[in-house]
């Protein structure tokens, strides 16, 4: 199982377990470049552990998880962003106090040390590269904005710009429209749709309305396994997924 | 190079009228005003303000609360005492001693030779070196173990305190070796320059009030560079700074080590012009007063720290020889109000009060033109006239 694989990223009998409960047992997932793959299922599953996992906030018990061929169980959570892989939380976690401009460039993947940090200039190829991000976000007009003070759904889009700076290969959404308009919700579908090119997105989410719209591929967890992984239609169909989720 | 020097280490127009105003103060005010004996005293409280300025990087910006920096201040104080007690201890000086030529508290208990991590100290290189590098590889080591294990917050809080009561068990237990709870005392000369006479006090003064700018400008360029804001934004969403690729744990060894080694430059300064080092400077309650002094001064502003110290040491002055019983209760209940109120100090206040005056002169004066006007269209057939002279008024 150790040959190297095609995919972006090849998760392979993934277990971790908190105190002998396993939130995520035995999974195997593998992701395509150029993909975007829409993971569902009830509360509970085990989706937000399998991102936790991926990208090294929670330790796994046992398999494996390969980005590009890179063992990740093995990196800590700087190392995993390093390698191209970035990932947005359920709730909004941007810097408040911030403005939208400094929230990218914070971002940007430069003068990641300490002594980088110090001699950080803000040179003219950064400032193009914020903008054009900030435009790609529907935030251009706001760079100079607290970003305390946009709404919800900007904030949503924000830390998705934030991770778009970094360029990764592998981008990971919890929940990227919860609390956003149904105009907010068409723009951000637009947006998956466009920033797929070039890398992979996971994305969690539990509209299926807009699952159906993004998504190429859906995998429904429960309770820490796969039930149905496939095309949108023949994943709604599954009648043990209209048993376990759908039907509710 | 002009404008690295402007921006950077002076803060843009705003932070150098407010680091000219604090070198005026400290460099000519007190000077000329004071007499050496209570200059002597604002030098020994401008040591502490090192403590401070690095109490606002670390706990200000970093959001690292350590209640151990006297830990810092002690370790550069008695590096620097050790060096100037062994040049007191010559053995001319020392001619009465069974033992000669060692400091006399190590003849007291009975010790015959210079234990050898004494011996490095001869040499004032040396010792200039250690007072600088012993506390960063020590807040290093401490930071390391903590950092990297994730431990924040009121654990950090509790186990900087816990190695600021250890270090001073130490001190006073080892008196053989350090010279007990009484410290290090009777500090006489440096390379034969005598540090007692006044003139010595005058130049200790200024180098000490010069070392003190070079610091908040050394801080004031680190918070200006994007560690600075990486430090907020830390403080803030630690987990989203760890996953845009920051090794979070090596910012705050950093920034522990930096206001290590900060606090200690202060505690050398402080042996200089005091001219003694004891246990009573590392231990937990002067750690936590300097907490306060940063918390008074504000936080979040390098020489609104340095305000904070020199008035709450005025104060301690003030009313500790007027009734010592009060003082502790005193400070106690300014640190509670200061938390409560006023959670970013004098500072704080400064700049919210700095903003509604001038925002008031501004509006007054379009209040007074507005006014000045409406009485001019009210009544028109004496616009030169009344009109005029209610805008002179004005």
């Amino acid at each position: 199982m150790s040959s190297g694989t095609d995919f972006t990223l090849a998760i392979e009998g993934l277990t971790v377990s908190f105190d002998g409960f396993k939130a995520v047992d035995d999974l195997n997932m593998y992701i395509d470049r150029n993909e975007l793959r829409v993971v569902i299922g009830p509360n509970g599953a085990g989706k937000t552990t399998v991102l936790d996992l991926i990208c090294g906030k929670t330790k796994a018990t046992d398999g494996s998880i390969k980005f590009k061929n890179t063992e990740l169980t093995r990196l800590s959570e700087h190392q995993i962003v390093r390698a191209g892989v970035g990932r947005k939380f359920q709730t909004p976690s941007i810097y408040e106090n911030l403005t939208v401009f400094e929230n990218l460039e914070i971002s940007y993947p430069k003068g990641r040390g300490v002594f980088g940090s110090l001699t950080f200039e803000r040179t003219a190829e950064i400032d193009t590269q914020i903008r054009k991000i900030a435009a790609e976000i529907f935030l251009d007009q706001h760079l100079e904005q607290e970003a305390a003070l946009l709404s919800h759904g900007q904030k949503q889009w924000l830390e998705i710009g934030m991770l778009l700076i970094q360029d990764p290969e592998l981008l990971m959404l919890d929940e990227p429209v919860a609390g956003m308009s149904v105009r907010e919700r068409e723009q951000t579908a637009e947006l998956l749709q466009r920033i797929c090119h070039g890398r992979s997105v996971l994305v969690i989410e539990h509209d299926m309305e807009f699952v159906a719209r993004i998504a190429h591929r859906v995998t429904v967890l429960h309770q820490g396994r796969i039930l149905a992984e496939g095309a949108m239609e023949k994943v709604q169909k599954d009648p043990k997924v209209i048993e376990v989720y759908l039907g509710h | 190079m002009k404008s690295f020097f402007y921006n950077k280490l002076l803060g843009g127009k705003q932070g150098a009228i407010g680091l000219l105003v604090l070198a005026l103060v400290i460099l000519v005010v007190f000077p000329l005003t004071l007499d050496l004996f209570r200059l002597n005293l604002v030098g020994k409280y401008l040591t502490y303000a090192f403590v401070a300025v690095g109490l606002v990087l670390l706990w200000g910006y970093g959001g690292i609360l350590s209640l151990g920096q006297g830990i810092f201040f002690g370790l550069g104080g008695y590096c620097m005492a050790m060096f100037l007690k062994l040049e007191a201890s010559s053995p001319e000086n020392t001619s009465i001693q069974s033992t000669p030529g060692i400091p006399d508290f190590m003849d007291w208990n009975q010790l015959t030779h210079l234990p050898w991590f004494w011996k490095p100290f001869e040499s004032f290189g040396f010792t200039l070196i250690a007072i600088l590098v012993i506390p960063t590889v020590f807040a290093f080591i401490v930071g390391y173990a903590m950092f990297k294990r994730r431990v924040g917050g009121v654990y950090f809080a509790i186990i900087t305190q816990a190695i600021a009561l250890i270090l001073t068990v130490l001190i006073v237990g080892q008196q053989g070796y350090t010279g007990g709870i009484n410290g290090i005392t009777d500090l006489r000369t440096l390379h034969g320059w005598d540090i007692r006479e006044d003139s010595a006090k005058y130049t200790l003064y200024f180098v000490n009030a010069f070392l003190l700018l070079g610091c908040v400008m050394l801080g004031r360029y680190v918070l200006t560079s994007k560690f600075g804001r990486l430090l907020l934004a830390m403080r803030d969403k630690e987990d989203r700074v760890r996953f845009s690729g920051y090794d979070v744990s090596t910012f705050k060894i950093f920034v522990f080590c930096l206001a290590a080694v900060i606090s200690a430059i202060g505690g050398a300064m402080f042996t200089l012009q005091v001219g003694f080092m004891s246990p009573s400077f590392v231990g937990i309650v002067p750690s936590i007063e300097m907490v306060i002094f940063a918390a008074v001064g504000g936080r979040m502003s390098l020489i609104g720290a340095v305000y904070g110290t020199l008035l709450v040491n005025f104060g301690k002055t003030l009313f500790s020889e007027s009734f010592p019983a009060l003082w502790l209760f005193l400070i106690g209940g300014l640190f509670i109000a200061v938390v409560m109120f006023f959670p970013n100090g004098l500072a704080g206040i400064y700049a919210k009060y700095s903003q509604q005056l001038a925002a008031c002169v501004k509006s007054g004066r379009g209040c007074a033109r507005s006014l000045v006007e409406k009485l001019r269209s009210l009544r028109p057939g004496s616009r030169t006239g009344a009109g005029s002279q209610a805008g002179e008024s004005l």
